[in-house]
């Protein structure tokens, strides 16, 4: 297999999400069929090509730093699960 | 007629006539959604009292002579398009009580032009899937046949054009999510080139593919949204200014001076059904009997288009969707202590399966001892897949081959083989990657009567090569005239 159990476990921790035993078997199962699917990329001689994170070539765009129309704070944090006196409310951080 | 069966060049004609109201319209397809919609779950959410209330208003603008080719026209817009005080959920447990406080510059640019909106359609949770069985609520049916899929991920969106459901619709498109579900919905649909309309307040999959498009009953109801969306945005630093044609203006043009390439390598793939084969055969000779000029041409890059996106899309879906973690909006699990016990269980039960697979192969495929091996090498692969295009366009102006392998597939048939699913996505990927346009037109029926659509890609910035092309297809065929009964 491309990627094992412990892999899985391991990634899945660095992405914050918490896997119960049959998704660690399946994901690593389908997980691994896709990455040996991924190997295709291996015959493709790709020495010297420029790697493509865009398909459009702009550059940097750039504005003045003025302050424009925006949200109040209420509108800002309506969606919170949790608040508190305009600050977002998390569990405890420091012991 | 129908009210709700018009298309929206014929709902102009009669409101600006003043034959019919606003008002009348957005009530018939209302009715049409409380009669059918039980059937083919097209919507999350309907707007019924907001929309007679900008249904009325638009009458009021029509009355004052102040109208525009969308005023008074009801919509039904993808759910991961930012609707201000409207639920936006991407179809996901995650975001299900998300009230975006700010509309997205798409919508922002129809409520300018009067347009109605009818609701938020069904989709794949944050747009990752082919069938929009990933939604975290309900399926959508094809309303050609209610035990297949309507493709995805905007499967709601092309499900309610075809089924009468709106007048038009928005989807988008990340590695085919608008072509795919127009073709096997029996619709037209287009993804614009990248950059084109701007992604503010577009809820972000793979940011360097998604674009947001339209989805319609003709190719012209097509031209006339893509007027309405398209153009600059400085909000969105990868919009490009660049002016924003009329793009009705050439689609009564014909085809004499237009060369249609035939990418070979797209007739050569496993699996291409027979019926869709001989569809999009039909449809060239069609085209050619129109006086375009055919050239066969070679993508040779084009078996890699899969691997590349399938690194890419996660790559870049597994860094935007970091942004759920239980704080800012969006649910909360509150049984954990600790916080990162908290970003892991809101995170776990909040996605659905695919998303979660797609996060931790994103995740896998950027960490450290692989990044070379898979973003990387993935990313070169991309700029070859480029220039296949660059090459073709130089020895012709579009491009013709089937959106898909075959029809629409049935309920479950893909559901535990996902590299299966993927490898569907063959024809539509590449466009993404390379940035270009495409659109999805229909060209014809499957033996069991699905409908097969045809895909048009042009170069950088050309789509009004591509509507032209289309409409000549659509005014010498009738596909686009055929209504599902159900």
């Amino acid at each position: 297999m491309k990627i094992t159990r412990e892999e899985v476990i391991h990634v899945a921790r660095l992405a914050r999400l918490e896997l119960d035993e049959t998704d660690i078997e399946t994901f690593s199962h389908q997980i691994g069929t896709i990455l040996e699917y991924f190997d295709t990329l291996n015959q493709v001689d790709t020495q010297g090509v420029k790697p493509t994170s865009h398909a459009i070539f702009l550059t940097n765009a750039f504005r003045e730093d003025e302050i424009k129309p925006h949200l109040d704070r209420e509108k800002a944090m309506a969606n919170a699960p949790e608040k508190e006196n305009g600050y977002f409310l998390v569990p405890r951080v420091i012991g | 007629m129908n009210l709700y069966e018009l298309t929206i060049g014929e709902a102009h004609g009669l409101l600006s006539r003043k034959e019919i109201s606003a008002v009348e319209l957005t009530r018939a397809v209302l009715a049409r959604i409380t009669e059918k919609d039980e059937k083919i779950g097209a919507y999350i959410t309907v707007t019924e009292a907001s929309a007679l209330k900008q249904a009325a208003l638009a009458d009021e603008r029509i009355a004052g002579g102040d109208m525009t080719p969308l005023t008074g026209i009801p919509l039904a817009i993808k759910d991961l398009i930012c609707t201000k005080d409207i639920k936006t959920t991407c179809a996901s447990a995650i975001l299900e009580n998300f009230i975006p406080p700010y509309d997205a510059a798409v919508m922002e640019k129809l409520n300018r032009a009067g347009a109605v909106l009818l609701g938020k359609a069904n989709m794949d949770e944050f747009a990752m899937g082919s069938s929009t069985e990933n939604s975290g609520f309900k399926i959508t049916r094809n309303p050609w046949d209610p035990g297949r899929v309507p493709g995805g991920s905007s499967g709601g969106s092309a499900a309610a054009v075809a089924a009468d459901l709106c007048l038009g619709s928005l989807g988008s498109d990340t590695g085919g999510s608008i072509r795919q579900p127009a073709s096997h919905c029996g619709v037209v649909g287009m993804k614009p080139t990248y950059g084109r309309v701007s992604r503010f307040g577009l809820v972000a999959f793979a940011s360097s593919l998604d674009q947001i498009g339209p989805l319609t009953k003709t190719v012209s109801d097509c031209a006339l949204m893509m007027n309405a969306i398209s153009g600059y945005d400085n909000r969105d630093s990868t919009s490009v200014p660049r002016e924003v044609p009329d793009y009705t203006q050439s689609l009564t043009q014909g085809l004499k001076e237009v060369t249609i390439g035939i990418p070979r390598q797209y007739f050569e793939t496993d699996g291409l059904d027979p019926s869709v084969f001989l569809a999009v055969q039909k449809a060239v000779k069609t085209l050619q009997d129109r006086g375009a000029t055919l050239v066969d041409v070679s993508l040779p890059h084009t078996s890699y288009a899969v691997a590349v996106y399938y690194i890419v899309a996660p790559a870049e879906a597994s860094s935007n969707l970091a942004r759920y973690d239980g704080v800012k909006y969006g649910a909360r699990d509150k049984t954990q202590s600790s916080l990162l016990g908290m970003y892991r269980q809101t995170r776990s039960k909040g996605f659905g399966k695919e998303v979660q697979r797609r996060i931790i192969l994103g995740t896998y495929a950027l960490s450290s001892g692989y990044y070379e091996a898979y973003y990387n090498k993935a990313s070169q692969v991309r700029t070859l897949i480029m220039e296949d295009f660059n090459t073709a366009f130089k020895t012709c102006d579009v491009l013709l081959s089937p959106v898909t392998p075959s029809p629409a597939f049935k309920f479950g048939e893909k559901r535990e083989d996902p590299l299966a699913l993927y490898l569907s996505d063959i024809y539509t990927i590449s466009a993404n990657l390379a940035g270009i346009p495409g659109m999805s037109v229909p060209c014809g029926f499957s033996q069991e009567g699905l409908p097969v659509g045809l895909q048009i890609l042009g170069p950088h910035f050309n789509e009004t090569m591509l509507l032209k092309v289309a409409y000549n297809f659509e005014q010498a065929t009738d596909f686009h005239k055929a209504k599902p009964v159900f």
